[in-house]
């Protein structure tokens, strides 16, 4: 068995994990950093970097093939998909993304090992590697363990069943699909498929789909789900599945292969977590504001310390890990996390919902009214912001729309920023863009829009 | 004429009460606008709470000592005009209702800022009202730097809308000696670093624990005027300037050793005790404990009785150099009979040396500094330093020890004596 030791030992090398490594390395920690996989986790090898590559190719395909129908006077004869070659595209960027972080670790100084990583007690790990095991005894030690799909009993993963994971890798497009579970990775999949062509069905137990966000977000999407021949069936419980058909509650459903989306849960399991009697909060890891556990020298981040779960916060949880561990002065103290489903039309929430927190009042901007929104034949979706009464304070920013993805910074850094209505109102915004919305829905809370 | 009654300002988020700990004013008194008035103390910091208007003291609202609920009457000041209370029925001191919910609304603040806008934002208990559960509005830097300063935001007055926290406003905060609440969040170094003790280190820790183990220490501390050993030194190196070497000290020092242990046999010796014989030695061999980049060495001037001055100033130099690059030679680092120890301006008041085992006594010198010596009429500036000697009580009596150093200082305090025949 090899022996290691260092100061600051990273479980994962996800988006929270490397990038808690990097800083860390960069801050002139002795860091190794421990994956059974190729570093960038979930995110970059199985998640968001995938599904987006996917989403994009599905969007032009789509486009493609419903020219001829559109307004813009195009015609193209029937495009064709090949669906091996689309996925070894994909392929090919997450190899280059995961090559890349591989490069900043090693320029950052950080060590990687690689294998399954086993507390032994509270300052050792034995990582089990293919080249054997390696005991590495650290000063500090980040779980950044991640999630993994939560799997339904009675629909296992395997054959026709598929996670996420298997359905970013299909080289042939499904004649008809059933997604359970109507959260965003279902939609942002299913939304995939329906566009490449398979008869797609969504199957949510809740009365709705994206049972997190508000009607309002979500009905613009809802919408598109039905322009794009997909049937949504809420209140629904999906229960087994067979000769390509799915058995629900509410009738069978014809599916060549199911997607099951019911959620993830913390990777909590098989890595020594339990003998180290961590509190939990639930099934996650319970931190305080330094992200530390309760029991010192031991920090968490990301996915494994619950809701939500989402990339950027788990980076800036380890980015914020590995300056506290430098004696930085810092804590979480963020205002706010930005959510981005890629769903068609997209959704981004930035902050407090209406009616989330007392003394709030909230003002929404619809695209039908901004001049941009219609040169792309989209102009579905709004943009909404939540305000506290007592100062014009900005809590919350949300919006719906196609490509809207991209103005999720604009929300969030005016909500750390400490932004006032009155601060955005008094902001020129470029025109024509969707973006002039987030000035006009401020300008509406404030009595006075100018376009609508 | 009115009675305004100044109530406990919120001093922090969810303190509900605050013990009152000095009062800077008494009934009758005249306050002005910004006169302090008490001083409170909560779990987290002491808060001075100014005055809001100018008028007199009519009354307080408690002792010293007592815990008084925020919202409650500090003081009542009657003013001109009217107050913001009713002068013929003065409540008496009824319990507030909890703080926070009866606080005016957030929304007046800015518009009370911007009425009286030269105001010291500071000492001001003024609450900064904001509502309950909220975080300040400021940006990610300015909440950095507060943490950095140990500055608890929700107490500093914001000028932006809705009471944004700028960086001028946490300047000013801080300028004006805001309340540092010293919750810094800076990491905890839990981290231990491991280092193998090896080479010379572990030699110096093996000779170490032998002396302080084997040998029961007795260290003499005794002041000594130097001005005159000061002056002779100064007026030596003046004259050989360019021609001899500069004397230091250590040189005067070791004459001196040479001339006490003439009389003191005993104490220029190497103790065996194993054996359970003492070496008297004729040479005095005088070891000079110098610090090298490796730690300490101890080269050893020989025969210190036979050199002049500046014969053991050059062999000492000689010495040190040789130790601090290594070119050393074995013999030079044994053989000592006596040791110095000197750490210069580091040299502090005291020390408690300890004896370079076998030998039986160590010399420590102290830094020399200007200090006040009465002389029976007035103080004088002295140029005063302390030795620190160390002897091995097993062989040493208490009494020879100190006629040992008493000697010292008489030959150091009447550098004549040292060149005197006796």
């Amino acid at each position: 068995m090899t022996d290691i030791k260092c100061k600051v030992l990273v479980i994962g090398a996800g988006p929270g994990g490397y990038v808690c490594a990097i800083r860390a390395g960069q801050l002139g920690l002795d860091t190794v950093v421990v994956d059974e996989a190729r570093a960038g986790g979930t995110c970059l090898n199985i998640g968001c970097i995938p599904s987006k590559a996917m989403i994009h190719a599905a969007d032009e395909f789509y486009k493609m093939t419903h020219a001829a129908s559109g307004p813009l006077g195009i015609s193209a004869s029937a495009p064709t998909i090949d669906l091996k070659q689309t996925v070894a595209w994909k392929d090919g960027i997450v190899e280059r993304l995961t090559g890349g972080v591989g490069g900043l670790l090693h320029k950052a100084g950080v060590k990687m090992v690689s294998g399954r990583a086993r507390f032994v007690d509270g300052k050792t790990v034995v990582v089990k590697g293919a080249d054997g095991d390696t005991q590495i005894r650290a000063d500090y030690i980040v779980i950044a363990t991640g999630s993994a799909p939560v799997e339904l009993p009675f629909l296992p993963f395997g054959g026709a069943v598929m996670s996420s994971t298997e359905a970013l890798s299909l080289t042939e497009v499904p004649k008809s699909l059933a997604v359970v579970g109507g959260g965003y990775i279902g939609l942002e999949l299913g939304t995939v498929f329906a566009k490449l062509g398979s008869k797609v069905t969504i199957v949510e137990a809740e009365d709705r789909i994206l049972p997190l966000y508000d009607k309002a977000l979500t009905r613009p999407v809802h919408k598109r789900l039905e322009e794009l021949g997909v049937t949504v069936m809420t209140g629904t419980k999906a229960q087994s599945h067979e000769a390509s058909v799915l058995t629900t509650d509410a009738g069978d459903v014809e599916a060549e292969r199911v997607l099951v989306t019911v959620g993830r849960r913390a990777r909590t399991q098989g890595i020594g977590i339990d003998e180290l009697s961590l509190t939990m909060n639930g099934p996650f890891i319970r931190i305080d504001k330094m992200c530390q556990t309760s029991m010192r020298g031991i920090y968490a981040i990301g996915d494994v310390t619950g809701e939500p779960m989402l990339a950027h916060r788990a980076m800036a949880q380890g980015e914020m890990v590995a300056e506290y561990l430098a004696g930085h002065s810092v804590e979480w103290d963020k205002r706010a996390i930005p959510a981005v489903c890629f769903t068609d039309p997209e959704i981004v929430t930035c902050g407090a919902l209406p009616g989330e927190n007392d003394g709030t009042k909230s003002a929404e901007f619809p695209f039908i009214a901004n001049g941009r929104a219609m040169t792309t034949e989209r102009d579905d979706g709004f943009i909404r912001v939540v305000w506290r009464e007592a100062d014009n304070a900005v809590v919350g920013l949300q919006g719906v729309g196609a490509g809207i993805s991209e103005l999720s910074a604009a929300f969030s850094l005016a909500i750390e920023m400490g932004a006032c209505l009155e601060d955005i109102a008094a902001t020129v915004h470029a025109h024509p863009t969707q973006s002039e919305g987030l000035q006009e829905a401020c300008l509406k809370a404030l009595g006075h829009a100018l376009h609508i | 004429m009115g009675i305004y009654a100044i109530r406990l300002p919120d001093v922090g988020e969810g303190i509900a009460e605050a013990e009152l700990t000095e009062w800077h004013v008494k009934p009758g008194d005249i306050v002005k606008e910004d006169d302090v008035l008490a001083a409170v103390m909560t779990d987290k910091a002491a808060v001075e709470v100014p005055s809001s208007v100018e008028g007199k003291v009519v009354e307080l609202g408690g002792e010293i000592g007592d815990m008084l609920a925020i919202g409650s009457v500090l003081v009542r000041i009657e003013v001109d005009g009217d107050g913001n209370e009713d002068a013929s029925a003065p409540e008496a001191s009824k319990p507030t209702p909890a703080p926070k919910e009866d606080k005016p609304e957030p929304k007046p603040e800015p518009q009370a800022k911007a009425a009286e806008p030269a105001r010291p934002l500071v000492k001001t208990s003024k609450p900064v009202a904001r509502a309950k559960n909220t975080k300040p509005l400021a940006a990610p830097s300015v909440r950095a730097r507060a943490r950095e300063e140990g500055v608890d935001l929700r107490q500093v007055p914001g000028s932006g809308p809705g009471g944004r926290i700028s960086h001028a406003d946490l300047e000013n905060w801080i300028a004006s000696g805001g309340i540092q609440q010293g919750s810094v969040t800076r990491g905890k170094n839990t981290g231990v670093e491991e280092v193998r003790v090896v080479g010379m280190r572990r030699k110096i820790a093996e000779k170490m624990a032998i002396s302080k183990r084997q040998i029961p220490h007795i260290t003499i501390v005794e002041e000594i005027e130097m001005d005159a050993l000061e002056d002779l030194r100064a007026a030596l190196n003046r004259k050989y300037k360019d021609q001899r070497p500069k004397l230091t000290l250590l040189p005067f020092l070791m004459r001196a050793i040479v001339e006490a242990v003439r009389e003191q046999p005993e104490l220029n010796a190497r103790y065996d005790d194993d054996e359970g014989i003492i070496y008297r030695h004729g040479g005095v061999h005088v070891g000079i404990a110098t610090q090298t980049p490796n730690g300490l060495n101890v080269p050893v001037v020989h025969h210190a009785e036979s050199g002049s001055l500046w014969d053991n100033a050059s062999e000492l130099t000689r010495l040190a150099e040789a130790a601090r690059d290594g070119s050393i030679k074995r013999d030079e680092l044994m053989g000592g009979t006596i040791t110095i120890t000197s750490l210069g301006a580091l040299g502090a008041i005291a020390t408690t040396p300890i004896i370079n085992h076998p030998e039986v006594a160590i010399v420590g010198v102290n830094k020399l500094q200007m200090r006040p010596v009465w002389d029976g009429q007035q103080f004088q500036p002295c140029k005063m330093m302390n030795i620190s000697c160390s002897f091995d009580h097993r062989v040493i009596d208490g009494w020879d020890a100190a006629v040992f150093v008493q000697k010292l200082k008489l030959l150091l305090e009447t550098p004549a004596m040292l060149f005197v025949e006796g």
